[in-house]
């Protein structure tokens, strides 16, 4: 048992660390993300050169890590609210290659994510689905040894700066049934592939994806049609504990915030960190920060095991985090008081990228019921 | 980052598994469900454990300690966890020991460590007193010194068991015009059977009578009995405090508790299916075990912290704090799992040595009580609130 990161770990970390508080303070991230394209590709490009973007992938695809290295690219990420599509890109389309692409799909697209020429966005989650991941109103058709996409795919983030979708679609059974869940990779610039990209409240892009008649040869299905149930609910509980990552990182900064902006307030002739009631809230921010550490890293731990170990703590984790997340982030703006309303503070921000997060890969509720139905009895 | 017990862990795990198996005494707590435990029962595991010299793990070597890695003494809790052991108290074993190897000259530790590792000599602790609570420093307590003596003269409260305790160690104020009223105190250990001191058991909520009044009337103690220096008891008080925390974050027995809670869910009935599968009763447990998970890991956390060589420091009043609102949250479940029967006070059935209740599942009758008892575990050792004082001035600087 040990909590020890390894020297290449250590070595990400720094990496980083050190381009996220060099090259994305917040001033800067306001920039980019009121910015026309609201990313910095070149930025992306920096962590392609710097091999961040392949630090998830074992050696054989060309990386040199696993789960552990992409926990600590995401808390660095949430302290500094990077906006870029990692998430996305190199954890979801990547994990879904990485676990389920044959040789030929993992050369070509596990390649291009971690040179970073192919950016991937998720289109899973759909307008009434909710987080049922096999709840699929999306088709795909078999049509002699092609396939044929319908549908409309919900907030899928990054796609505005994706070139590649991985989609799930259902090639058969009822619209909720676990069987008949196949997963795809489409050309963004396929025919028939449409969007409407937005901001989010939290300083991300996204789009509404709508397929119509989107033909996509047999090569472009990941693992056996009919059969991608299992892949996506790993695929989501790996993204699932790299948020909760990024939510620890986010919840560091806005505990150390807090903090230094009790100092500095006076109120009643002294710093309003004097006063036994915001001590004490602080106080339990911080146990809700390490307690949120601890379920960051079980969750991480626990995701090469099997299938009812990794859901049961990747759900503790999201749970945990979430509810961490909620208390944190009103905690913040309570403290800041009228300040933290404002634009002007990153604290704000923060709150915003923290009260998303507890929605992102299923709800508190969510994970609780899942949970549930793992221990219960 | 890897949460695997290594081969020879694992062959610990062994180890003291077919040990508690084979030398736990079965008969403990169960000479009918009336009775609270005995002083023997109390101490009978301590008894054996002490032959074993596994009865103080966490203290150094070369006085009796076990060399165990805090992994192996983690493993240690776990496994007495699973078999519910009644395992030693922590006055003498957890409090005054550490105090007196770290801060006691050689006659007293030659004097006291092998009756508290051997669990011959009862310790109680003479802290908390009226009018000094949380805030302990403005103890009144007077130790005055006369000759080769001290003369105590004071009234402590909550003293645990003190009604069986053969030692005590008391915190006495040996000078009034210190400047601050912390450097006034001195650490003094007590002969219980000493004239002049009076033990007042003191009934509390759940019906029993675990704490007591402890009223000290020219108590003549020889000056040797002083662990250090005069006056710099308040010093060796926080050292005792911090030892105290760790530790009580009791991880392994809420794991068996949610076990239990679990079951008794899947007894009870509720609209005629059992009440686990309850959406809300379901959520309660599963937030508990949830937020026993993250309180598992901060432990673990913090022990391989101690294994890298950091010494307990203000990391543990979190663990005091969540540990305690965990046993608090368990408590309140079961009591409200069992329904009906959580109102029969089992106190009040004549005893007659039967291990069966007279009415009602047998899970049933302690909950209220344990509930009312457990009230206490978010006000001793330094309340959840002075905790987070702690955490304010050590953690957060301000």
């Amino acid at each position: 048992m040990d909590f020890d990161f390894t020297d290449e770990q250590n070595m990400v970390r720094d990496g980083i660390s050190r381009l996220i508080r060099e090259q994305y303070d917040f001033d800067t991230r306001r920039k980019v993300v009121a910015s026309e394209s609201g990313w910095r590709p070149e930025l992306w490009a920096q962590l392609a050169e710097l091999g961040m973007l392949a630090a998830p992938f074992s050696e054989e695809d060309g990386g040199f890590g696993g789960a552990t290295e992409a926990m600590i690219i995401m808390e660095e990420f949430g302290k500094g609210l990077a906006v870029e599509p990692f998430i996305p890109s190199v954890v979801c389309a990547g994990g879904a290659l990485k676990h389920g692409g044959n040789d030929a799909q993992r050369e070509e697209y596990i390649g291009g994510i971690i040179s970073g020429e192919m950016i991937f966005a998720f289109a899973y989650a759909e307008p009434r689905g909710r987080y049922d991941l096999a709840n699929l109103e999306t088709t795909a058709k078999a049509d002699g040894g092609d396939y044929v996409l319908n549908g409309h795919k919900a907030v899928v983030i990054g796609a505005p700066w994706a070139t590649h979708l991985v989609v799930t679609a259902r090639t058969s059974g009822g619209q909720t049934d676990k069987d008949g869940v196949s997963v795809f990779i489409v050309d963004k610039a396929a025919q028939g592939v449409s969007t409407r990209d937005y901001a989010t409240v939290d300083g991300r892009r996204a789009s509404e994806v709508y397929f119509e008649n989107v033909k996509v040869s047999g090569d472009a299905l990941i693992g056996d049609a009919g059969n991608g149930l299992p892949l996506i609910e790993k695929v989501v509980d790996e993204a699932t504990a790299a948020v909760c990552a990024e939510a620890v990182g986010a919840m560091k900064v806005t505990n150390a915030t807090t903090l230094d902006y009790s100092r500095q307030r006076k109120q009643f002739g002294t710093p309003i960190g004097s006063f036994q009631v915001l001590q004490h809230r602080m106080a339990d921010m911080l146990m809700e920060y390490e307690q949120s550490v601890s379920m960051c890293y079980l969750a991480t731990i626990k995701l090469d095991e099997d299938d009812a170990t990794r859901k049961k703590n990747v759900s503790a984790a999201k749970v945990r985090i979430g509810q961490a997340g909620r208390f944190i982030g009103q905690s913040a703006i309570q403290t800041h008081g009228g300040m933290g309303m404002t634009d002007e503070l990153a604290v704000g921000s923060y709150f915003k990228r923290l009260s998303i997060i507890e929605g992102e890969f299923g709800s508190v509720d969510h994970h609780m019921r899942r949970h549930i139905a793992l221990t219960a009895g | 980052m890897n949460l695997e017990f290594t081969e020879e862990e694992k062959a610990f795990r062994a180890e003291v598994r077919e040990f508690i198996e084979n030398n736990y005494p079965e008969n403990i707590g169960t000479r009918g469900v009336q009775d609270d435990l005995s002083p023997e029962d109390m101490l009978a595991w301590h008894k054996i454990l002490g032959k074993k010299g596994w009865s103080t793990p966490a203290w150094p070597k070369e006085y009796g300690g076990t060399d165990w890695t805090p992994t192996q003494r983690y493993i240690w809790s776990e496994e007495n966890a699973r078999k519910n052991t009644v395992m030693p108290l922590p006055f003498g074993v957890a409090m005054v020991a550490p105090v007196i190897y770290t801060f006691g000259n050689e006659e007293q530790k030659a004097q006291h460590l092998p009756g508290i590792r051997s669990g011959e000599v009862w310790w109680c602790q003479g802290y908390s007193e009226p009018g000094a609570g949380s805030d302990l420093a403005s103890l009144k307590t007077t130790a005055v010194r006369d000759g080769d003596d001290y003369i105590i003269n004071g009234q402590k409260t909550w003293t645990t068991l003190a009604q069986h305790a053969d030692w005590g160690f008391f915190l006495c104020r040996t000078d009034q015009d210190a400047p601050k009223p912390q450097m006034g105190i001195s650490f003094i250990l007590v002969d219980m059977k000493t004239p002049g001191i009076e033990v007042r058991p003191i009934k509390l909520i759940d019906g029993g009578y675990e704490v007591n009044e402890v009223w000290l009337t020219d108590v003549r103690v020889p000056a040797t009995n002083l662990i250090g220096e005069e006056n710099k008891g308040w010093t060796y008080a926080k050292f005792l405090l911090a030892h105290e925390r760790s530790g009580i974050a009791g991880v392994a027995r809420s794991k068996r508790g949610v076990e239990q809670l679990k079951e008794i869910a899947a007894s009870e009935l509720l609209d005629g299916k059992p009440l686990i599968e309850d959406m809300g009763f379901a959520q309660k447990i599963s937030q508990l075990e949830i937020d026993l998970s993250a309180l598992e890991i901060t432990e673990l956390r913090t022990l391989a912290g101690e294994q890298a060589g950091k010494g307990p420091g203000p990391e543990s009043s979190l663990l005091k704090v969540k540990g305690t609102e965990i046993q608090q949250r368990l408590t309140e479940l079961t009591l409200e799992a069992v329904g009906h029967y959580g109102a029969p006070d089992f106190r009040s059935f004549p005893d007659d040595g039967s291990n069966d209740f007279p009415i009602g599942p047998d899970y049933a009758h302690h909950a209220a009580p344990t509930y009312f008892n457990m009230r206490k575990t978010s006000i001793y050792g330094g309340s959840n609130e002075i905790q987070r004082n702690i955490i304010t001035k050590m953690i957060l600087g301000l």
